[in-house]
């Protein structure tokens, strides 16, 4: 039941075939036994089974609110959650408890899903992986064999999303299959008042028809993307995508995003100098950690400051000041600003040219082990792992990770489709039609929970991968 | 065929001038002073704490720098990537508030109804007052 699609489950808790609170429990029990993992922040027992019992009586009265009642879903720590704490794994909002819930969430809460916790990031989401500013929902999903969305700007109401860089956050989708993703963005996309960079335009849920002809679509490759650090295996399956549509009538050309090689550079810019800003609010008073030291605000700052927030947040910070430095804001910042219009000119150009949807990696390979990848600082790891999906995010565009292949050593490997603004439905739409023909292995999670467990006994926790 | 430079070169073996991540990138350009560290120090209340962190900030800036390379003539800087829409504005109507207590719960330091801080208006020390990189 844990691996079905979000429809097959619904169907099955309509049809009484599993109840709201089994899979509640299901659920619980897996998270349990993964614990190791350090997934979940906070899980959110009780609240989930209050919800589930609250499901249950609504199916049993016939009267479910569609098709995300009774279903488990968990939220990363930098969404506010009413009355549940809301870390963003950081020090510095340890005990914080919101008194709202992000706009996402509450749309979800009531559609009737069960809130199974909060998810770990890095602090204030600030890793290579970490944020969906520059491709954290989708290089986790291409790293885990999982299908992961990033809406276009605007689509998604950030209220309660605690910001990194406004001008590019977006709230992520993570799951299993793409139908699943269209049925949440559906549910979650519209204008929020809250939030006034939401666009006004209205929005519907869609249900993703089925692509049977991929004749009349032109898929651009972007040949600035075929870079040397690029592994061989997720060359030769980006290879083959593309074969793939072409022999099924597509038309696949070469294209050229001349300012990709800038774009990690504007992006460190620009996400410095709005994080900057952003951090600011965190002084200790109105919520989250302050420090003993009461001699004088500044100092008070200071230390709440130093102690709350990480090295790589202390550093994003300083850097952020230093463009934004009187004698450096227009050679930085500003400068960035232009650049960025540059990149998000290269993408219109592209899809003013007839191409309706880019082709690329998501990432530079699988997964990198964890002794490997602490060998290089944030920046650097950032700035190699980052290329194929940030400037997506300085343009604004949706995009959509799709898993393709396990790798040699078992580990999985995605894929990315970019779509034209608000073109949203007809890039899942693709992506759905992709992902029927890659036929992805489903992840057999109960041998997957049992190697680990016996892995743990060994104690072998670094080198944990997944054999098939 | 489609796009037969790039299909080439997806098929070609792996090799070619290296990119983003190459090791020799300046070290840093001499930028970070002592008073740019204090001045950063005082505009962002936190701190440096290493010379590790003057050295990251170096490097930030060297990395920064190669945006220079790009030509930018008669380009307007990007805000946001909705500019060409109009800015939703809400009707001035109150439709929420009186929940000073929720607030106020999150808070360290209340007294009544106020936010309490320590005295302000105190500079900290300058950086030649204090040991160079206390928390090391």
């Amino acid at each position: 039941m844990l691996g079905r699609t979000l429809r097959e489950v619904s169907a099955a808790l309509k049809q009484g075939q599993i109840t709201p609170i089994e899979l509640c429990q299901k659920c619980l029990s897996l998270i349990k036994k993964t614990k190791f993992l350090n997934a979940y922040i906070t899980v959110t027992e009780e609240v989930a089974l209050k919800q589930a019992e609250e499901s249950e009586k609504r199916y049993k009265n016939g009267q479910s609110l569609g098709d995300l009642d009774g279903i488990p879903i968990a939220v990363k720590d930098n969404f506010s959650t009413s009355g549940i704490e809301t870390t963003c794994a950081s020090n510095m909002l340890k005990g914080y408890v919101p008194p709202y819930n992000a706009t996402v969430v509450q749309k979800l809460l009531d559609q009737g899903a069960l809130l199974m916790g909060k998810t770990n990031l890095d602090e204030f989401a600030m890793g290579a992986l970490g944020s969906d500013t520059g491709g954290s929902t989708r290089n986790p999903a291409a790293h885990c064999g999982l299908v992961g969305v990033k809406p276009s700007y605007g689509l998604v109401s950030r209220h309660g999303l605690i910001p990194l860089v406004n001008s590019m956050d977006v709230p992520g989708i993570l799951t299993r299959y793409v139908d699943d993703a269209a049925i949440v963005l559906g549910i979650l996309a519209g204008h929020d008042p809250k939030d006034s960079t939401t666009v006004q335009d209205p929005v519907k849920p869609f249900m993703l028809p089925s692509l049977t002809d991929v004749s009349k679509l032109c898929i651009g490759i972007p040949k600035e993307y075929l870079v040397p650090e690029l592994s061989s295996e997720v060359r030769s399956l980006w290879s083959n995508a593309a074969d793939l549509f072409e022999s099924e009538g597509a038309k696949v050309i070469d294209v050229s995003l001349p300012h990709t090689s800038y774009s990690i550079v504007c992006y460190h810019v620009l996400c410095t100098s709005e994080v900057a800003s952003n951090m600011a609010r965190f002084d200790g008073l109105e919520y989250g950690h302050r420090c003993e030291i009461d001699v004088s605000t500044e100092a008070m700052y200071a230390a709440t400051r130093r102690e709350g927030f990480n090295d790589v947040v202390r550093g994003r910070i300083l850097s952020g000041n230093f463009f934004l430095l009187k004698e450096n804001y227009e050679n930085y910042f500003i400068k960035a600003q232009k650049v960025r219009r540059l990149i998000a000119n290269d993408f219109m150009n592209v899809f003013n040219s007839g191409v309706d949807v880019l082709l690329t990696p998501t990432t530079l390979s699988e997964a990198v082990p964890y002794l490997e990848f602490i060998q290089e600082d944030n920046r650097t790891r950032s700035a190699q792992d980052d290329i194929f999906t940030q400037a997506v995010n300085m343009a604004g565009l949706p995009a959509v990770s799709i898993p393709v292949a396990l790798s040699n050593q078992g580990l999985p490997i995605g894929l990315q489709f970019i779509g034209r603004a608000f073109c949203d439905q007809q890039l899942l739409t693709i992506a759905k039609w992709f992902e029927k023909q890659v036929q992805f292995p489903v992840t057999q999670l109960q041998e997957l929970v049992d190697d680990c467990s016996s892995v743990l006994e060994n104690e072998k926790l670094a080198s944990i991968s997944l054999k098939q | 065929m489609w796009a037969r430079a790039v299909w080439l070169g997806l098929r070609a073996p792996l090799g070619g001038r290296r990119g983003f991540t190459s090791k020799a990138d300046p070290q840093g350009s001499g930028r970070v002073t002592a008073d740019v560290i204090e001045h950063l120090e005082r505009l962002a209340l936190v701190d440096f704490g290493s010379r590790e962190a003057v050295a990251r900030l170096e490097k930030a800036i060297a990395f920064a720098d190669r945006l220079h390379a790009v030509h930018t003539d008669g380009v307007e800087p990007m805000e946001s990537v909705l500019e060409d829409r109009c800015l939703y504005l809400r009707s001035d109507n109150v439709v929420e508030g009186n929940c000073a207590e929720e607030l106020l719960q999150n808070s360290h330091r209340v007294v009544e109804e106020y936010f309490v801080a320590p005295p302000g208006n105190i500079s900290l020390p300058k950086l030649d007052e204090q040991e160079p990189f206390p928390h090391s």
